[in-house]
């Protein structure tokens, strides 16, 4: 089991080795790849939310000059099979349908066609110029309308799995657990909340849009270049969706700015590489901020029930859960795991929880920092504050009260391993922006956010230069400061300096598989992949010292980045630096490299407790954060600017999505606000400093205590708002966001009873 | 295929001259000063050819005299200019704090609130400042200079009163005499880079004793184009311009919008929200004027 201890490496705050590159621009990002002979493909989309797809018609397009090919459902293989890998899951046969319609479009912005023409501008102008004759449908927009009886279908051959015998149904999936005896345990509560909740859609919002750029080579095998949080999985999708084998794709990933989920899922390569295939060229197709709001992402729009029941003390002696997620056109909304951590943090004996995976005709779901959790978890916490105000109790007690510990059955299934939510709790209790007594007219709320992290499948291959100095490749694009954690880790187990190793992030063909970069996996699984590999390193090394010394590799120690004898081998000799290793293995054996290859358990559950204070204009509605604590269980910090950067980002995100972003549309589905002038993220002024406590229950799983960080950030600041709101105006407005329209109508409604 | 062209005209005549036979010849032109609508909407919402004439190199469109009476302010002078001169903000506070409002500090550097108020978007945030602090557009063409009150400059969304041999060479401003200022606001959901919801501005005149003798509001965002509204200035003359006077001319600023509902806002807001940021920004214009 892992426990604290002193460290060389980790816990120190390098600068990230990419970091110059790309704030003086000269880092590769998705679009960047040009290729002699390009040409550039650009997607034709539905202007209906649902419509029947009669017919597509090329002819005209294909007749301007500079144009070379037009695609569109009819070009791509029907009935592909198998279930997608990594994070998001789904189908591929779903996948390949999402990103080039087929009989039907399913949302405003899905795509029908595409055409490569010589410069984008031109494949632009072809799009006008291919015919697309559709019979309007009317669509279902959301998420309670589609779950009533007799509601228009999304696809008339969607039945709920388990129940297909009920007919077709918008709703594709329900989730139940269950455990106790919730009707008993509300009957014995001395008091009851119960809530309403609704959360909107939310982008994931990455600076970058996507891009690709793809070619094929004399035998037919395609090259793809493009900004991913998972090449394999981008290889094995696109090979799926163009019914090839991952043996005649090879993926490169650029630099990528941001994901956050929404990176995981492909939408342009396998068109790319069927233009490239028509045409003979090599293909580029970069995606505008519009197309990214109109087809990618984003995730569900929720709507949450919460009951919970109480004795005078804080015990809870029941809760029950019932949530609907909007999936989108296909199967898929993040309901499992929302259903999963809505009652994460505590120690509960009666519950129940119902999830709902909902079809309406918006974009396909799709994964976004700790996915389902933030909606779900939006609710519960909202209900816990609203259960501490109705019995008198400091919120953080009452947390406190039902808190989960190690040894806890956790609410989705497992026995808790040692997780820190009553560190959090407690840290939060004595923080000093807590202790503080909030400022006259400000309102105060807290809560608890929890994710699962992933371990998943990872390889590492540690190579040792010639001079001494080290070069990590493993294959998990880095979108937070992923290279900076594998250096850490690999100086601190060989005894390096961080500044001799150097981790690169190796293409399909050349490192070993890894998953997406997704469930905050990375630092933790890909992390352990680089610690077995760099122990391969240091066991042959004492190998290599033990053959100079002519001694057995058992009586060598490595120790500081050094062999030396073990106490009480009787030799004489200088302790072999890495560096003198390195210097000479060219006669003592050859190259040294050292890999591994795993498919990690033990992720380690990771929790957080947020706080905030907030001022609410009660004459325009308009809610300004002035101060946020963001406290989180981080196992252990190999690089701790990187944690709290992870701490601050997901603060900033989640308090976005409280305030002001989601998705505007009107009756026909079309979304009105594609862009970031009117979906409105967070600009820096509107933000106060996040502050941020490292609390570190090291993961047992991990030989460092790794856990993940990337996700857990995201969840809690939205009850936080909530909360706060509520508490600064004395009445609570259950639905997301808080925009100023909303909270200065809630005002005015509250006014009037 | 009709290509993008680019005319840089160094003084009125000759810019007055290329629009004319452009308009002669049915070629469509644009005026060009900072950029910052025209390089957007090119990328965007119009991406037809036309020729951009630019008027940032005509002696006229540079001038800035603040010591004069009328202050005059060319229209290619970018507002980082005027955002930074002492006198000016001293002169016109609330002008200038509309000014500022738009863009990043390095857009500012090529922003003008010529081009903010040609531009004629409904939300454009100094066209009501200008309004309330008495703008006049100095308009040059083919027939000679003529002079319009900027709230009969503005005819609908995103239209004007310019001709198509026309361009406005810059706002001459009366100079503010004794206990005068102004003050604007507008409301955005975030601090910065954003559009404005509603927008009000208010310049007022006050007496030795505080009593208002003049003033001007202007609204913005919250019909199709900036107001002036009369009936809010009437509700303030006469006043010492308290809670009371400010409420009601709030109250008359709502009945003179006639906002939509939009992705940036529902009608009852913008109506509610307008009163506010009359009021406010009335508060702020007295309490300006009774420093002076």
């Amino acid at each position: 089991m892992a426990e604290a201890r002193d460290y060389r490496a980790i816990g120190t705050r390098p600068v990230r080795p990419d970091g110059v590159d790309k704030v003086t621009g000269r880092a590769n990002f998705g679009a960047d790849m040009n290729l002699p002979n390009m040409i550039h493909g650009k997607v034709l989309r539905s202007p209906h939310a649902h419509a029947r797809i009669k017919s597509i018609d090329g002819s005209r397009a294909l007749e301007m000059p500079g144009v070379y090919a037009v695609i569109s459902g009819a070009d791509f293989p029907s009935g592909a099979e198998g279930e997608i890998s990594g994070e998001g899951g789904g189908t591929v046969s779903d996948l390949a349908m999402n990103i080039m319609a087929r009989d039907k479009a399913l949302y405003h912005g899905h795509a029908v066609a595409a055409v490569a023409a010589k410069t984008a501008f031109l494949a632009e102008t072809a799009l006008e110029l291919i015919d697309v004759e559709y019979e309007v449908l009317p669509p279902v927009l959301d998420v309670d309308v589609a779950m009533e009886p007799g509601a228009t279908l999304v696809d008339e051959n969607q039945h709920t799995r388990g129940n297909e015998s009920a007919g077709p149904s918008n709703i594709a999936a329900i989730t139940k657990f269950e455990r106790g005896d919730p009707e008993a345990g509300f009957a014995e509560a001395d008091v009851v909340v119960e809530g309403d909740y609704r959360v909107p859609t939310a982008h994931q919002g990455y600076i970058e849009p996507h891009a690709c750029t793809a070619t094929l080579d004399e035998q037919g095998r395609a090259t793809v270049w493009c900004c991913t949080q998972g090449h394999f999985d981008v290889r094995s999708m696109t090979a799926g969706v163009l019914g090839k084998s991952v043996g005649e794709i090879k993926v490169i990933p650029s630099e990528i700015g941001g994901g956050f989920g929404g990176k995981t899922v492909i939408y342009l390569e396998p068109l790319a590489v069927k233009l490239s295939e028509l045409t003979g060229r090599p293909v580029k197709m970069v995606m505008s901020r519009e197309e990214v709001f109109r087809a990618t992402g984003p995730t569900s729009a929720s709507h949450c029930k919460i009951k919970v029941g109480a004795k005078r003390d804080g015990t809870i002696t029941a809760a029950t859960a019932w949530m609907a997620y909007e999936a989108g056109a296909y199967p898929g909304a993040p309901v499992g795991p929302g259903c999963m951590s809505v009652f994460a943090p505590y120690d509960l004996e009666n519950f129940r929880i119902e999830g709902f995976d909902v079809l309406v005709n918006k974009p396909k779901a799709a994964a976004y920092r700790a996915p389902g959790a933030p909606q779900s978890m939006h609710a519960m916490e909202s209900a816990m504050d609203e259960l501490a105000r109705r019995i008198g109790m400091d919120p953080i007690d009452l947390r406190l009260k039902n808190c989960a510990d190690e040894g806890t059955q956790a609410p989705y299934g497992p026995v808790y391993p040692p997780i820190g939510i009553r560190k959090c709790l407690e840290a939060a209790k004595v923080h000093p922006n807590y202790t503080t007594p909030k400022a006259e007219g400000t309102g105060r709320g807290i809560a608890a956010g929890f994710w699962f992290n992933i371990g998943m499948q990872s390889s590492a291959e540690v190579r040792l230069s010639e001079d001494g100095t080290v070069t990590v490749m493993e294959g998990s694009p880095d979108i937070g400061g992923s290279r900076a954690s594998m250096c850490l880790m690999a100086a601190e187990t060989l005894g390096v300096p961080y500044d001799v190793v150097r981790a690169h992030i190796g293409d399909t063909e050349s490192t070993g598989f890894c998953n997406v970069t997704g469930g905050s996996r990375t630092t933790f699984a890909t992390g352990l992949a680089v610690v077995q590999a760099c122990e391969d390193i240091i066991a042959e090394c004492k190998k290599r010292a033990a053959a100079t010394w002519d001694i057995d590799a058992d009586q060598v120690d490595w120790t500081e980045g050094e062999a030396i004898p073990k106490p009480g081998v009787n030799i004489d000799v200088q302790p072999l630096s890495l560096a003198d290793i390195a210097g000479s293995m060219g006669r003592t054996g050859g190259p040294i490299l050292g890999r591994a290859s795993l498919n990690a358990q033990g992720a380690g559950a990771g929790f957080s407790v947020n706080f905030a204070d907030v001022n609410v204009d009660q004459e325009t509605g308009k809610v300004d954060i002035l101060s946020f604590t963001a406290i989180q269980d981080a196992g252990t910090a190999i690089h701790p600017s990187y944690v709290e950067g992870q701490m601050q980002g997901g603060a900033v995100q989640g308090l976005g999505w409280a305030l002001n972003e989601e998705y505007i549309y009107d009756d026909n589905g079309v979304m009105e606000n594609a862009g970031f002038l009117d979906y409105r993220v967070p600009v820096a002024s509107d933000m106060p400093m996040i502050d941020t406590q490292i609390i570190e229950v090291p993961n047992p799983s991990h030989p460092y205590g790794v856990r993940g960080v990337g996700e857990t950030p995201i969840v809690a600041p939205l009850a936080v708002t909530s909360n706060a709101v509520s508490d600064a105006l004395g009445f609570r407005i259950s639905d997301l966001p808080l925009s100023p329209p909303r909270v200065l109508a809630a005002i005015d409604a509250h006014e009037e009873d | 295929m009709e290509a993008y062209a680019y005319a840089r005209p160094t003084t009125l005549d000759e810019a007055v001259s290329l629009l004319a036979a452009h308009a002669k010849e049915g070629r469509r032109t644009q005026l060009l000063a900072g950029g910052t609508d025209v390089l957007v909407q090119m990328r965007s919402v119009d991406r037809e050819p036309r020729t951009l004439v630019d008027v940032k190199h005509i002696a006229d469109t540079n001038r800035l005299d603040i010591s004069s009476d009328p202050v005059f302010i060319g229209s290619a002078i970018p507002s980082a200019i005027l955002n930074e001169n002492e006198e000016l903000k001293s002169l016109f506070p609330g002008l200038i704090e509309a000014a500022d409002l738009i863009g990043s500090t390095q857009i500012q550097g090529r922003a003008t609130i010529g081009g903010n108020l040609c531009n004629s978007s409904p939300a454009g945030d100094t066209i009501p400042a200008i309004i309330a602090a008495s703008g006049v557009c100095v308009i040059a063409g083919s027939g000679g200079t003529r002079r319009v009150a900027c709230e009969d400059f503005l005819t609908g969304v995103g239209t004007n009163v310019l001709e198509a041999d026309e361009l406005l060479v810059g706002l001459e401003f009366p100079r503010p005499q004794g206990r005068t200022a102004d003050g604007y606001l507008r409301f955005i959901p975030r601090t910065e880079m954003d559009i404005a919801v509603a927008g009000a501005g208010v310049a007022l005149t006050l007496d030795d004793d505080g009593t208002c003798t003049a003033a001007r509001v202007a609204i913005g965002a919250v019909a199709p184009t900036a107001l002036l509204v009369p009936a809010a200035a009437d509700a303030l003359i006469g006043t010492k311009v308290d809670d009371e006077a400010l409420s009601a001319a709030g109250a008359a600023c709502t009945a003179a919008s006639s906002p939509i509902t939009d992705k940036r806002g529902t009608i009852e807001y913008r109506n509610k929200v307008v009163a506010v940021l009359c009021r406010r920004a009335g508060a702020n214009a007295r309490d300006r004027a009774l420093a002076r």
